[in-house]
């Protein structure tokens, strides 16, 4: 069942990835982008990550790629223009060769000592999270507020109009 | 029939969806589609910490899935002003037309 679970979303995932990068027009690949990350959160279930599952979703799918959208709505992007000459001939095989070569590594690395079933890890709630994160990784997190201070400023002064 | 998927499944996969991504950011010229590229690799990289933690039955690596999603998130609203602002200044999405640095 676990396995089966796992192959129809890496499956997904990975066929929404390559149209990520295939398609031309930015609103396709912004679409399948956000077919990745859907099942990319089934993926964290199942390693027992709800919390994360929730945030990928929220802030992924929906947060960041609705900006995304609005940006090429707004840019009124069009298919992309070829410049210069393709790189997909010598690219593809080449890009499939090192798509092997890296899972035969990864194979062979990491010796499959750990099965991943549903329900092997429950640490991953937001009970935990919370806990971990008021008291391991209370500095990183209250830097990380001021990252996103920084950021805030820095949208509004960049995309500002020009006061003369 | 097996019941538990393999730890290394998770990682090729994680190990795929980034290569995709190292791909989309070399080939690709459109300026927003390279900016997607660079997410993708990210989702790629969270999967490998989520992994992990399972491995390790901790909790860390969660917490560092939470701040690479803060992080990307910052990243986009402050990437997405650029754009907008690279785009008003020259009405392209074309990153070969955008090499002032370039000389």
């Amino acid at each position: 069942m676990d396995v089966i679970l796992f192959l129809i979303f890496a499956l997904i995932a990975v066929v929404c990835a390559i149209n990520v990068v295939v398609q031309t027009h930015p609103i396709s690949s912004a679409l399948s982008l956000v077919g990745v990350m859907g099942s990319l959160a089934v993926l964290y279930l199942l390693l027992g990550a709800e919390f994360i599952a929730a945030a990928q979703v929220i802030v992924y799918a929906g947060a960041i790629m609705v900006l995304f959208v609005f940006v090429i709505m707004l840019l009124n992007a069009g298919a992309e223009t070829r410049t210069g000459r393709s790189y997909l001939i010598p690219g593809a095989p080449l890009l499939v060769l090192f798509l092997g070569l890296l899972a035969f590594f990864v194979q062979r690395i990491f010796p499959d000592t750990t099965m991943v079933r549903f329900g092997g890890f429950t640490g991953g709630g937001p009970a935990e999270i919370g806990h971990a994160l008021f008291t391991t990784y209370l500095l990183p997190f209250e830097v990380t507020s001021i990252l996103i201070l920084v950021a805030i400023i820095g949208a509004i002064v960049l995309a500002r109009k020009e006061i003369e | 029939m097996m019941n538990a998927v393999p730890i290394s499944w998770f990682l090729t996969l994680s190990a795929i969806l980034f290569a995709l991504g190292v791909a989309g950011f070399l080939f690709r010229r459109n300026i927003i589609t390279v900016f997607m590229s660079i997410e993708l690799m990210l989702n790629a990289v969270n999967l490998s910490f989520v992994t992990f933690a399972y491995q390790h039955k901790e909790v860390s690596g969660h917490l560092f899935t939470f701040f690479v999603m803060v992080v990307a998130a910052a990243e986009a609203a402050v990437g997405l002003a650029i754009i907008l602002t690279v785009f008003k200044g020259r009405s392209t999405l074309n990153i070969d037309d955008v090499n002032s640095m370039k000389n």
